[in-house]
């Protein structure tokens, strides 16, 4: 196992590699000077951006630069400082990490929790109405986006209750009942669209394992029909709804990153938004990177846990 | 008229009402895609001929700000005396813009890529497919943060961020589709007879893969009107005064939440339209392609119903 994990790792290294070089050379190559773009609308004279170009580098050839801001990637400065506020990436990374973490972790916690038992109610009763209000949720989560959704709800609770989510975020350990408050809008918007794939997953695979002869062996052995569900049919369904999980999660990134704007959380998703209006390259760059590199170790994760849940998967093969 | 008929049509005035008579008879067998089409097409009406739809001027700023919907005013005015009905029509011409404009360069590129990855096949293919892959680990909306960061905000720079963004997605699809495609006996043939890779893709693989994939690329638009709506939403897309549904549901849910609903409701009733049709009309497509796909085409052509080749989606051999 540990070789497999390890292989695994090996693996993420050259496709983080080049995902670094395109977002690196799509922000270095496509037209536009740099320093210009930094200046922004506002008229610089051309010492003063000779200078900014020389503070960053920008007169070193492509290569340097790249090799400069990878080094800074890997010995934990990432890339430097913010051009914006002059705070160091480092500290801005170490403050939106945990936010964005705990949203996503909230996310999928939620939608396993729901969509596992949902999946399993529908596939039981496959054509009546619990697999039908399953199926028109589910539907809706799949169509609207969750721009869309977030704005109504957030419409909906004012017209209705006259109530907002609080306006600054705190963390749970500060301020367990705020943090709750905030937290939950965006959790289970996110979680809807989520649960609405998963659902649809694990309600088609379980019923495949219903239909296979095992299910059939042990329901002739008079077992009941929740022990069936739970401990023959589940088990094999599972798998498809973890792949699920990992195919989503760039999708599910997309969504926090959108939710953590309108929700004013100050997540990694909220830090690369503002960075890129105000065209803070550097964060940009750096968050991107990391982004990617976040639903890369969740497609790690899922494969590791893929393989112990399928023993015809991994180590071996 | 019957679309099983040998006898070729002559007249201009025959192809046209046998094309209405089997659009007709479509509409009829698909309902439920007949409503998203006609949804769609409403759209693109209004969007084309946002000039005389609209009743206002969408930029005229008047004093008679945030009134609710009247006969004067349908959708009522924002905070700027702005007619909201008319930025909501001229918000349908940027969004279906940038969405039509990236969903074509994105299936441009993609079904070039995957079609000559697939065709090639070997080392070449596999190293298209290693690229390719890097893309696919970009979250969407962070592949197409960075393009708007170094092109700066606007429609087009928005419509090449989301079209690099879903080209990887229809690359891999349309490699798929060519890959089977590749081993029927008729590319067999036009290969024994001499034909040249170029005129095998593009008289043999494209017209026969590419519309089973049509299905899925229809369901893209969808995507990319979220998309769209996502970046002008985030201040990222076109640019102010210019009305687009996404800044519209920001100024709304930023300024005036509470005191004019109606400024956001009514954008959001458009953008929820735009993407459910999208939608439904690609599940619709998909399952009239996978119909037609485990059907012999010639029993279903004798016997009147309707296959794809009625839209005129056929290849012409």
């Amino acid at each position: 196992m540990l070789r497999y994990i390890a292989w695994r790792l090996a693996l993420l290294i050259p496709t983080l590699l080049a995902a670094s070089v395109v977002v690196f050379l799509v922000m270095r190559v496509l037209p536009g000077d740099v320093s210009q773009v930094i200046a922004g609308d506002v008229a610089v004279s051309p010492a003063v951006r000779e200078a900014l170009a020389e503070e960053l580098g920008l007169n070193d050839p492509l290569h340097v630069q790249y090799g400069q801001w990878l080094w800074s990637m890997v010995n934990g400065k990432f890339g430097g400082n913010s051009l914006e506020s002059k705070e160091s990436i480092r500290s801005i990374i170490g403050q939106q990490l945990p936010v964005t973490l705990l949203l996503t972790g909230y996310t999928l916690l939620l939608s396993i929790l729901v969509s596992l038992p949902l999946g399993m109610l529908a596939a039981r009763w496959s054509n009546r109405w619990p697999d039908y209000i399953t199926r028109i949720v589910s539907l809706g989560g799949l169509s609207l986006p969750s721009l869309l959704v977030a704005v109504l709800v957030l419409l909906g609770l004012l017209l209705a209750f006259r109530w907002s989510p609080p306006i600054l975020y705190a963390s749970p350990w500060a301020d367990p009942w705020t943090h709750l408050q905030i937290m939950i809008w965006p959790a289970l918007i996110l979680a809807w669209e989520q649960s609405s794939h998963l659902v649809r997953v694990t309600r088609a695979s379980v019923l495949e394992a219903l239909d296979r002869s095992y299910v059939a062996t042990a329901r002739s052995k008079g077992l009941a029909e929740r022990v069936v569900l739970v401990k023959h049919a589940l088990p094999n369904a599972l798998i498809p709804t973890v792949t699920m999980i990992g195919l989503h999660f760039g999708v599910l990134i997309s969504g926090a990153v959108i939710l953590e704007n309108i929700f004013g959380l100050p997540g990694i998703g909220r830090g690369i938004v503002h960075a890129a209006q105000v065209r803070d390259y550097p964060v940009v760059q750096s968050l991107a990177v990391l982004l990617v590199l976040f639903s890369l170790v969740v497609n790690l994760v899922v494969d590791i846990v893929y393989s112990r849940l399928d023993p015809r998967v991994g180590p071996s093969s | 008229m019957k679309l099983g008929q040998k006898k070729p049509l002559r007249s201009r005035g025959q192809r046209m009402a046998a094309l209405v008579s089997s659009t007709l008879a479509l509409a009829k067998a698909r309902p439920l895609g007949a409503i998203a089409a006609s949804g769609l097409i409403l759209m693109v009406l209004v969007a084309l001929l946002a000039d005389v739809v609209a009743t206002h001027d969408p930029l005229q700023q008047t004093v008679r700000i945030l009134e609710p919907p009247s006969a004067g005013h349908f959708f009522g005015t924002d905070d700027l005396g702005r007619d909201v009905f008319s930025r909501v029509v001229h918000g349908a011409r940027a969004t279906l813009f940038v969405g039509f404009l990236s969903l074509g360069l994105a299936t441009a590129s993609g079904v070039a890529i995957g079609t000559v990855s697939a065709y090639r096949g070997g080392t070449f293919d596999l190293l298209v497919q290693r690229f390719v892959d890097v893309f696919l680990g970009f979250p969407f909306l962070v592949a197409a943060l960075i393009v708007v960061v170094a092109l700066g905000p606007s429609s087009i720079s928005a419509a090449l961020a989301i079209a690099l963004a879903l080209a990887p997605q229809i690359a891999r699809l349309s490699r798929a589709a060519v890959l089977s495609t590749k081993e029927e006996g008729y590319v067999e043939a036009a290969r024994a007879s001499g034909a040249g890779p170029a005129r095998i893709i593009w008289r043999h693989l494209l017209p026969n893969s590419f519309p089973p994939i049509l299905a899925q690329i229809t369901g893209y638009l969808g995507t990319a009107v979220v998309a769209e709506t996502a970046l002008s939403f985030l201040r990222l897309g076109v640019p102010p005064p210019d009305p687009s549904w996404g800044r519209m549901l920001q100024e709304g849910v930023q300024q005036y939440f509470e005191v004019a609903p109606w400024a956001i409701m009514f954008p959001g009733l458009a953008l929820a339209i735009t993407v459910l049709s999208a939608a439904l009309l690609g599940d619709q497509l998909r399952n009239l392609v996978w119909a037609k796909e485990n059907a012999h085409p010639k029993v279903k052509v004798e016997s009147g119903t309707l296959t794809l080749g009625s839209q005129g989606m056929e290849p012409r051999d």
